[in-house]
């Protein structure tokens, strides 16, 4: 169990939280001016990175918020934490 | 031509102190060209490449293998086989793979230790009475051997649960797949394997894929870490690793790679002779020919690839078989691990041709694909040998994320999502 | 049997206390302190168990957690019983009780050991080969007897007496292990400030060094022993630190993040368990962790080296200078190494004859000088060849080696003897290190597997870093400590260590013997009998990987998961294969690191403490009135209410009917409950439900319908309009946790510019639903202030009103189809309102009807329930709600996915009404429904999601999914059921009042 740093609340405990799946995956603006091909992208298709993912988690049992990690899906270790709308860290 | 397995060989080699027993399979150096590279040397991809050999006169393939074949998934399940799911698609592929799980060791001549001990599904509210109601009636109209049983039957069966009315989830019924059960999950790699070298199929180990080539929209081979291998059909089996060599292909799938738990106790005398699964309060168990209680655990809600998962998780299955079976408390876990389980969407696997030419997934097994070994590659084999579905798997393609035409097993998959 | 083999004295123990205990049903005696194993050999017993495989008689091999054989059955057949406990851990009480495994009719006698005389056989994997033929026998004879001779000790057979505890623990520096390589870390530690925890798996500290009286080994120009000692008697009265006895680490998570299980109870009797609590699970969180969890001593693999009496032997010195017992009147200590020469100095002083194997040419150690001088026989460069003794070793065979060591010369040496005391050198267990994702590198010299690199913030001292001398533990301890907590100073700053040094190092994995292998058991996993053959015809089988080694030969899967066996296994292999044994890597090291009771994991959340139950604020009264319960998620629902002997359904029946004809109350306060608020709360609604609300009156409701992208019913629910930017939206049951994380994530994520504010309120109110024409005169009388009339208060609106001065939130909605109201108030007034409902209806026969009336009552209507009628495959289409789905809207969750090829198809499975031809016979709920019972294979068209008997209409009604069921409205379809087929015929789903005339009656 991982201890995530909430961008609001400091260090918690990994079951704290609940995981969203991948980051900046953008819901469409006009999805009916989508093809069936692009709309089961978005709604279907993961990198599912083993690596460095961007990833989103929700503080479930704290302040309910949703922000962003960064976080090496091969060993668990978290790079980075940001908040909802902020620029994602590029290195 | 290898040695034939039996009582006979035994002794006959027992007489030489078992120093005269052949290689079960070769350690090759990959070949520059094969007719068709499976990549993952797991019970499926082995599976694959025995099916493709035997019944499509394939001889000229290889398994290529990251580490050690059987080393994934394969070895770290709960090795339980059943065929009950709802659906039709779902229901015949499964029950093919029963089928032939019920002639395994005979044919490929090694002893897969299927163990018919039947698997009951326990019911703890009145919707999971409804659910599992449906698909034992789904199950019967498709000639598959379930029933229902009632609580009292539930007793009769398995003892030792808890069916006290008392108890916070009471078990309300469930339902018996009597031909269901378990098998030995490194055997069944091992013996695939051995069938599959013994008619020339190549098991390349310790040799990982680090790039797919392709030529405009069809494949070309593959880069490993064995160098360069030219094919025209390469068959990814590769389990939680899937969506790693889809990135490679430059194609995405509707994956998600998680952490799944297992433990076993330490071993005991026969305490159970069945095997019980629980959606509603969590738990799966059922008891090794060693004597250990195997006890599937949920996965993890994240993506991860460390092959470890989190305490909690462990925490809350044994929790759960401690309200079905108090009299495990003084139990001790002996040992616990992890696998990394491809999962998707409709909790359905992807038995299927892609948008590249020649090149074939078969993935998204989620935490239920053992059980399907023997006809996820016969059907997979099928597949690539055609480059056409069979009628089998025909629903279980790619496009359905699309169409929306999806196989929503949630309900008889064994782990919740 | 009578003679005692307690020879010295010893300070470890309290002879005071003599103890009394049962070992297969004899009595025996020990003392306090004693473990199972050191009483045992106090009175002479070797002979414990029986191998797994070849059922051969096994006794004591260690003195710790690495003990492959001496496992025991404890606490009888009651239900105190445990299986498989190791006889060197558990520590004795009065009255304890142990009996040996695996073994029929008794440990002497076993019928098993037929086995042994059938091993040329059965070799490693044997099972694999053969049982195949002919088929049948699998089911009848091959499996049942592979089964029958599964396990080791019996599972209890009754519930746990005892209960188990969790703790959770948070310090700066947690150091595991209290050897001496630990207690100085603890201490400069503490001394540093940090908050500190010491575990320890012992009854008391030290580790091995605490009974170290060799001259030899001096600190501070103290005997080592003495000197620890004194630093243990320091320690207690430090300030920052906490010492854990009987402690031991069973899990190393990432994230430094550990688990430990202390032992409360299995040392007492069962009389000083007063408080039955058995065993605490520690969950820790430390900034930094200190490994010292020493190594553990190698056994020799050579020719039936299993026997009783067989053991390692640094333990045998723990037996004799810990525990003053002899493990043998006539010992030969078998070695590769000089610190066995410690146990063989150690017996000979206390006047025990011994004489010394040693595989090496010679050795400069003073150790060794110190023997030979005190005229112990020491046969260099032989080996051990055979031994002799069933039950107990009473000679071995030496010979000999060729200066290769590949082969053995010469004639044999007999050597009587009663115990052999082995030693293959030192491993360090990393596998806690390990286990937290630590990297390991292999050191040549000595053949052992290091900690390399680490994970997380750690470091490892002592004995498990490879430091085996005295001088090296201390010092690089001192050194390694210093900085990793980054301080300047230590009181051991000066500290003087004086020690032998380890001289001339050789390793030979499988030595060699005169019979040809084939003719030998060298075992190297003693308790899963696998032995350096079976690795060897593993390997000429094809199997190179560790991992396959293992598993083909079931090395290193017993309870002790190889602690002994897997660096022989490694060392076989590398060895055979000319591999260097560092280029092999090792098997991965699970949790946990010894086995770990079930009880302790789980802690209090047994029985009523499974799962949280929720109950609504009047779930007394239900109580009270005998209301049946059903599990909803975790609420506990009222189901119905039997009067007198009635039976569900004839409570259902005259609940429904009660209901229709003059006035029901349902208790509806599970429902979930979503307050919002904000300027964007209309267009939020507009996007999270497929229809329109911006147009919705203050104090108007409306029922929405609520999908998942992917165009699937999700949930549904009542939403009513408290005030221009307010709403109350409910859900339902037990989707209303989701529905307000899934409503949170899109606000946060995708809708951030939307002022929305969401708070659930589920436990904030409770709801009474009083349902039935009567329903109006029942409000009418306790709102005397509020007309009840459908001009100002028509269905689908609300109102706020006082009941006694409380404010409550009255809606009329109806899920009945009668002329219905909702009443919210604050929970706390739930009991009070549902009792204010009943006195007020009792001249309308209000009758409290629970869920079973409730979804009979929907169902006549055609009113769905998500997740009964719905399986998250059906879209509103399915449902024939294309009413509720707006085409106006641009965007809702779904909607897109709504115009996909499949979800378009007119021929999907949708909601249709069946009844069957006979009025009397009920559907079963998930029955499957064809067109066609002959046709091969049969084609399912849909199934039943539910069905009743309807009172109002006096026949069975179901609601069904049927393919293509828009179209077959009047068909005759087939229920086919085990043992008879249902004739039914397709119709509407609305059964009842399909013009809602009676919402306004």
């Amino acid at each position: 169990m991982f201890i995530i740093t909430c961008p609001f609340c400091g260090e918690r405990d990994q079951s704290e939280f609940s995981a969203g799946g991948e980051a900046h995956i953008v819901r469409p603006k006009q999805p009916t001016e989508l093809s069936d091909d692009e709309w089961a992208d978005f709604l279907f298709m993961r990198k599912n990175i083993k690596g460095i993912q961007f990833e989103r988690w929700n503080h479930a049992h704290g302040c309910r918020k949703w922000f962003n990690v960064v976080r090496d899906t091969s060993n668990d270790k978290i790079y980075a934490v940001y908040k909802m709308g902020e620029k994602p860290p590029s290195n | 031509m290898k040695n034939n397995y039996s009582i006979f060989s035994l002794l006959k080699n027992s007489l030489s102190y078992h120093e005269n027993w052949q290689q079960a399979w070769r350690d090759p150096e990959p070949k520059k060209e094969y007719e068709a590279v499976i990549v993952g040397g797991g019970g499926h991809g082995l599976a694959t490449a025995f099916y493709l050999a035997k019944k499509h006169n394939m001889k000229n393939i290889a398994v290529v293998e990251k580490g050690w074949i059987g080393g994934g998934n394969t070895g770290r399940n709960t090795t339980i086989i059943r065929s009950n799911y709802l659906w039709d698609a779902s229901a015949g592929l499964y029950d093919h793979a029963l089928k032939l799980w019920e002639n395994l060791s005979q044919e490929i001549n090694y002893n897969v230790m299927f163990s018919q001990r039947g698997v009951m599904n326990l019911a703890h509210n009145l919707q999971d009475v409804r659910d599992l109601k449906r698909r034992t009636h789904a199950n019967r109209l498709n000639g598959i051997d379930a029933v229902w049983l009632s609580t009292e039957e539930v007793k009769k069966f398995c003892p030792i649960i808890n069916t006290s009315p008392d108890i916070r989830y009471p078990v309300l019924g469930g339902t018996l797949q009597r031909r269901a059960g378990t098998a030995r999950h490194d055997a069944v790699a091992w013996g695939y394997a051995r069938g599959a070298d013994a008619m020339g199929v190549d098991i390349i180990q310790n040799c990982e894929v680090k790039g797919i080539k392709r030529i405009n929209d069809a494949v070309e081979g593959l880069e490993t870490t064995k160098g360069f291998i030219k094919t025209k059909k390469i068959g990814v089996v590769a389990a939680g690793h899937s969506s790693v060599i889809a990135n490679m292909a430059g194609i995405r799938l509707p994956l998600e790679s998680k952490p799944l738990q297992a433990l076993v106790s330490e071993p005991v005398k026969p305490i159970i002779d069945t095997v019980v699964m629980s959606n509603a309060v969590h738990a799966y168990v059922s008891q090794s020919d060693k004597g250990e209680l195997v006890i599937g655990a949920g996965t993890d809600a994240y993506v991860s690839y460390t092959q470890r998962g989190s305490h909690d998780v462990v925490e809350g299955t044994l929790k759960a078989i401690l309200e079905l079976y108090p009299i495990f408390s003084r139990m001790k876990m002996l040992r616990q691990w992890g696998g990394i389980v491809d999962i998707c969407p409709d909790a359905s696997p992807i038995i299927s041709k892609t948008s590249i030419k020649g090149l074939y997934f078969n993935c998204g097994w989620g935490t239920g694909g053992f059980k399907a070994t023997p006809g996820s590659g016969d059907l997979f084999a099928h597949t690539i040998a055609n480059d056409e579905p069979h009628a089998l798997n025909a629903a279980f393609n790619i496009n359905r994320f699309v169409s929306g035409d999806l196989v929503d097993e949630h309900g008889a998959a064994a782990v919740a999502h | 049997m009578s003679e005692n083999f307690r020879s010295t004295e010893t300070k470890f123990l309290d002879k005071t206390n003599r103890i009394s205990f049962k070992y297969n049903g004899k009595k025996y005696y020990g003392y306090k302190g004693d473990t199972l194993a050191s009483a045992l050999l106090s009175n002479g017993v070797h002979l414990i168990g029986r191998s797994f495989k070849y059922h051969r008689p096994r006794g004591i091999m260690t003195c710790g957690s690495e003990e492959p054989n001496a496992i025991v059955q404890i606490g009888g057949n009651g239900p105190f019983t445990e299986p498989n406990v190791r006889a060197t851990e558990q520590e004795i009480y009065e009255g304890l009780e142990a009996s040996s495994q695996n073994c029929w009719p008794n440990v002497k006698f076993d019928v098993g050991g037929i086995n042994n005389f059938i091993s040329p056989v059965i070799p490693a994997g044997f099972y694999y080969k053969t049982f195949m033929w002919p088929k049948k026998l699998w089911y009848s004879l091959y499996e049942p007897a592979i089964r029958m001779s599964a396990g080791l000790g019996k599972s209890p057979t009754q519930p746990d007496p005892e209960l188990y505890d969790h703790n959770y623990l948070h310090c700066d520096v947690l150091v595991v292990g209290g050897g001496i390589s630990g207690i100085i870390a603890a201490s400069i530690s503490a001394d540093n400030g940090n908050n500190t925890v010491l575990i320890d798996d012992k009854n008391s500290l030290g580790g091995s060094t605490i009974f170290q009286d060799d001259e030899n080994f001096k600190i501070d120009d103290e005997i080592s022993s003495v000197w620890l000692n004194n630093q243990i008697k320091n320690i207690k009265n430090k300030k920052n630190l906490i010492i854990k006895h009987r402690t031991s680490l069973a899990a190393y998570h990432s994230y430094n993040y550990l688990l430990a299980r202390e032992n409360l109870g299995d040392h007492k009797s069962l009389n000083e368990r007063s408080n039955k609590l058995r065993q605490r699970l520690w969950k820790i969180r430390a900034k930094k962790v200190i490994l010292a969890t020493g190594s553990i001593e190698r056994p020799l693999i050579f020719n039936n080296n299993d026997r009783p009496g067989v053991m390692l032997a640094n333990s045998v010195k723990k037996y004799i200078d810990y525990f003053g017992v002899r493990c043998g009147n006539k010992n030969v200590i078998f070695t590769n190494n000089d610190s066995a020469y410690e146990t063989a100095i150690s017996l000979n002083k206390k006047g025990i004859n011994v004489t010394i194997v040693d595989i090496r040419n010679y050795s400069s150690s003073i150790l060794v000088k110190n023997a030979k001088n005190a005229g112990i026989k020491i046969y260099w460069n032989h080996t051990v060849v055979d031994t002799k003794g069933y039950r107990r070793i009473k000679s071995i065979q030496i010979m000999e080696m060729s200066n290769d060591g590949t082969n053995v010369i010469g004639s044999k040496i007999n050597l009587v003897c009663d115990n052999l005391s082995i030693s293959g050198g030192w491993t360090p267990m990393v596998h806690l290190f390990t286990q937290s994702g630590g990297k390991l590198k292999f050191r040549d010299s000595d053949q052992v597997f290091l900690p390399n690199i680490a994970m997380s913030d750690q470091i490892s001292i002592g004995s498990c870093n490879g430091n085996f001398e005295l001088d090296d533990i201390i010092k690089n301890t001192i050194s390694d400590c210093k900085n990793f907590l980054s301080s300047s100073t230590t009181d051991f700053d000066l500290i003087k260590v004086s020690c032998p040094k380890q001289k001339e190092n050789k390793n030979i994995w499988l030595l060699p013997n005169d019979k040809p292998l084939g003719k030998t058991k060298p075992f190297l996993d003693f308790q899963n009998d696998s032995t350096a053959k079976d690795i060897k015809l593993a390997m000429r089988e094809g199997f190179r990987s560790i991992e396959h080694v293992k598993r083909y030969t079931t090395t290193g899967m017993g309870t002790d998961q190889g602690k002994l066996a897997n660096m022989h296994a490694l060392g076989i292999i590398s060895e055979t294969a000319g591999v260097k044994m560092g280029s092999l890597g090792t098997t991965t090291f699970r949790p946990p690191y010894t086995p770990l009771t079930f009880g302790t994991i789980v802690g209090r959340n047994v029985g009523t403490f499974f799962d949280i139950t929720r109950k609504t604020p009047m779930h007394a009264w239900h109580e009270n009135h005998k209301a049946k319960f059903e599990n909803v998620g975790q609420w506990k629902r009222a189901w119905f209410y039997p009067k007198g002997n009635e039976n569900m359904d004839q409570s259902v029946q005259r609940e429904s009917k009660a209901a229709r004809e003059s006035a029901g109350i349902l208790d509806a306060s599970t429902l979930g409950k979503i307050d919002i608020k904000g300027t964007d709360a209309s267009e939020f609604l507009n996007r999270v439900y497929t229809n329109a609300w911006s147009k919705l009156g203050i104090g108007k409701c409306r029922y929405g319908l609520m999908l998942n992208e992917d165009g699937m019913v999700y949930d549904d629910g009542v939403t009513t309009r408290l005030s221009e930017n307010h709403y109350l939206m409910t859900t339902t049951t037990g989707g209303a946790a989701n529905v307000l994380s899934k409503l949170e994530d899109y606000l946060q994520t995708e809708w951030p510019e939307l002022d929305v504010w969401l708070t659930s309120v589920t436990d904030h109110f409770a709801t009474a639903s009083v349902c039935g024409p009567n329903s109006k005169n029942i409000l009418k009388k306790l709102f005397p202030n509020i007309e009840f009339n459908d001009e100002t208060f028509p269905h689908m609106s609300f109102k706020n009103a006082e009941l006694d001065g409380i404010h409550c939130r009255i809606m009329r909605i109806s899920f009945t189809g009668e002329h219905s109201y909702e009443i919210n108030i604050e929970s706390k007034y739930g009991k009070s309102l549902w009792e204010k409902c009943m006195d007020a209806g009792k001249e309308f026969n209000i009758t409290p009807y629970g869920t079973e009336t409730m979804h009979l009552l929907r169902a006549e209507k055609g009113f769905i329930i998500v997740g009964q009628d719905t399986d998250g495959t059906m879209t509103p289409i399915d449902l024939q709600m294309d009413w509720i789905v707006s085409k106006k809207k641009y965007d809702f969750i779904g909607k897109r996915s709504l115009y996909r090829s499949d979800t378009m198809r007119e021929d999907r499975k949708q909601l249709v009404g069946l009844l069957t031809d006979n009025p009397s016979e009920i559907l079963e709920e998930g029955a499957q429904i064809v067109q066609d019972e002959k046709k091969q294979p049969i084609e399912m068209l849909g199934h039943v999601t539910s069905s009743y008997f309807s009172p109002n209409l006096n026949k069975s009604i179901a609601l069904a999914v049927v393919k293509n069921g828009k179209k077959l409205k009047g068909q005759k379809l087939l229920v086919p059921m085990k043992d008879k087929t249902i004739k039914v015929t397709v119709s509407d789903f609305i059964f009842f009042d399909s013009k809602n005339e009676r919402l306004n009656a």
